[in-house]
């Protein structure tokens, strides 16, 4: 799968309280999610993503709760996947469970920043900064998590 | 080679022969849970794919503990959700308020999790149990509508780190204190994908609640599961709740790490060096001994959650607040954990305690340690919780800060209305 679009950039440890603040999980429906998206770290964000954009963000991007409001909340919003330098645990298989393309990438921070415009292709194995013109490799998703990825959710 | 304990129970809830850091699993789950945030997506998955019947109504805790009671009618209609899924699979562990507690309390206090066993929850806390001796994890609503359906989890086997904490624990010294303080050390994504093994004479030491509390905040440093190996302590107190409770499986097994198991790494510490901890905003492991803390002063201070709402925690907070008044311009909050608690703390007087020193004692609820209910706070204000996050408003505004430290540390605190230390009130 290829994914296109301009890079949101955001820092280390952004949790799920930012992603989605807890008082608005007395919902789960995602259009009402996505209009708070991001809502604590920045404002304007939902109204500056373009459908396909892409969320960049440092280390251990998702800590925090197990709620999956985050990943629904940030693909509702038009994101068409995430890159960071890694995830938490529970975000990461909720956004694999899900749907919502995670990508593990090292030097995410660097290599990408604010407005640049990156492809990713996973059959490759590469993020692309169009904007750079800088290709890097990533590591392929090991096979289990490819096959639950074909499925396109855990719950088929 | 060896097994630890978390690579022993993971083994024996699957097919395979042998496991190893990095294989990918597919577990039998021995219990499973979700609450009136989680369990209302797992439902509704398990509804999509027209599931008929749940894998074992009697391995499945339905909880509506976290906006409850009801804080507005969205919270009430998702808890009503919880019941009508309950009622529908004949659901063995549903809690209605009056008999719900906060689920990683409760679920251990009714030995509905019992060591050796594997257990999967919709909660990131769900780590809590480890202090048993079984392998439990956080996981997300639709791992918790699979398990429903199947009965088992997809895991990575996790590599283990083991924590020693050698030494005799300082007055005042708790649990909370000592996994703040490791978190402090090794980030809040030190042990991100592994197991935490906590050991040690000071471990040994520690009670059941102090056990609970430190596997608790294991997902604090990343970890997928913190785990302790079963002692005397431990079995007794599942003994305890079994005759109390008579669950339905009452058959449990224990596990120890093997000698020669292998570890990513050991990490020890001397725990007679350790002060009582402060988590400052904005992360959990932004820790300072609280003697390092001056005038920070604050508006509200929290006693309760998952990970501190137990009775002993009330209990060591009742010793500090006896004869003492909250100082006026703060607000303190005590929020027993379950049922059970609530009542013994009535009954033990530390109830009467809280509300003489100028503070509430409330229904079991997470409340506010999510900004959910029960205490959210204003835009500028400061509050000292025995929770487990401090994230950017995690309690309420954006503009609002959240400082954790145990029971003790937060008693003072609200008797000084600042950060203080609880041997300068009593």
């Amino acid at each position: 799968m290829k994914y296109r679009g301009k890079a949101h950039k955001f820092g280390d440890n952004i949790n799920t309280d930012d992603i989605i603040p807890a008082k608005y999980l007395h919902t789960h429906d995602p259009a009402e999610l996505a209009g708070h998206c991001m809502e604590h770290v920045d404002k304007r964000f939902v109204k500056k993503v373009k459908p396909g954009d892409i969320v960049v963000a440092g280390r251990h991007f998702g800590c925090g709760s197990s709620r999956e409001h985050a990943p629904i909340a940030i693909k509702a919003c038009g994101i068409s996947c995430v890159i960071a330098e890694n995830f938490a645990r529970i975000f990461y298989r909720n956004a694999i469970n899900t749907g919502l393309p995670v990508i593990s990438f090292k030097e995410a921070s660097g290599a990408i920043k604010k407005g640049d415009t990156v492809e990713v292709d996973t059959q490759k194995g590469t993020v692309k900064n169009i904007t750079k013109r800088k290709t890097f490799k990533i590591e392929p998703y090991p096979p289990f998590i490819q096959k639950i990825i074909k499925k396109g959710r855990l719950l088929g | 080679m060896g097994y630890t304990i978390t690579e022993k129970i993971l083994l024996a809830h699957t097919k395979a022969k042998s496991v190893k850091p990095g294989d990918f699993i597919t577990a039998k789950v021995d219990f499973c849970l979700g609450n009136d945030i989680t369990a209302p997506i797992a439902i509704g998955e398990f509804e999509r794919v027209k599931a008929k019947k749940v894998f074992d109504k009697t391995r499945i805790a339905l909880i509506p503990d976290h906006f409850t009671p009801a804080k507005d009618m969205k919270s009430a209609n998702q808890a009503k959700v919880l019941y009508n899924f309950a009622v529908k699979h004949k659901i063995a562990h549903y809690y209605e308020v009056g008999r719900m507690g906060i689920e990683h309390a409760l679920l251990p206090e009714k030995g509905l999790v019992l060591p050796g066993n594997l257990v999967v929850g919709a909660d990131s806390h769900t780590c809590t149990y480890g202090a048993l001796g079984c392998f439990s994890t956080g996981v997300g609503s639709t791992d918790l509508a699979f398990a429903f359906i199947t009965g088992e989890c997809w895991l990575k086997v996790p590599e283990t780190i083991k924590f020693v904490y050698h030494g005799k624990l300082r007055k005042w010294v708790t649990g909370k204190d000592l996994i703040l303080y490791t978190i402090g050390r090794i980030g809040t994504d030190g042990a991100l994908y592994k197991a935490m093994e906590f050991s040690g004479s000071a471990i040994e030491s520690l009670s059941m609640d102090g056990r609970f509390t430190m596997c608790n905040m294991a997902i604090e440093a990343g970890a997928k599961n913190g785990i302790i190996e079963p002692d005397n302590a431990a079995v007794s107190y599942v003994k305890k709740a079994i005759s109390r409770n008579k669950p339905g499986r009452r058959s449990f097994k224990l596990y120890k790490s093997d000698r020669d198991a292998s570890y990513a790494e050991v990490v020890e510490y001397d725990v007679s060096k350790i002060e009582p901890q402060v988590s400052l905003p904005h992360l959990p492991s932004n820790t300072k001994p609280v003697n390092k803390l001056k005038n920070i002063f604050i508006d509200q201070v929290v006693i309760g959650s998952c990970t501190n709402g137990r009775i002993s925690d009330l209990e060591i907070a009742a010793r500090v607040l006896k004869g003492k008044k909250v100082r006026q311009g703060t607000r303190l909050i005590v929020i027993p954990a379950t049922q059970a608690i609530y009542l013994e703390a009535v009954k033990r007087g530390f109830a009467k305690i809280f509300v003489e020193a100028g503070g509430v004692f409330s229904t079991p609820s997470c409340g506010p340690c999510l900004g959910g209910h029960l205490g959210v706070l204003a835009e500028g204000e400061k509050c000292l919780a025995t929770t487990n996050r401090n994230f950017v408003g995690r309690m309420g505004h954006p503009g609002s800060e959240v400082y954790l430290a145990s029971p003790s540390v937060a008693a003072a605190s609200a008797v000084r209305g600042r950060i203080a230390h609880p041997k300068e009130v009593v």
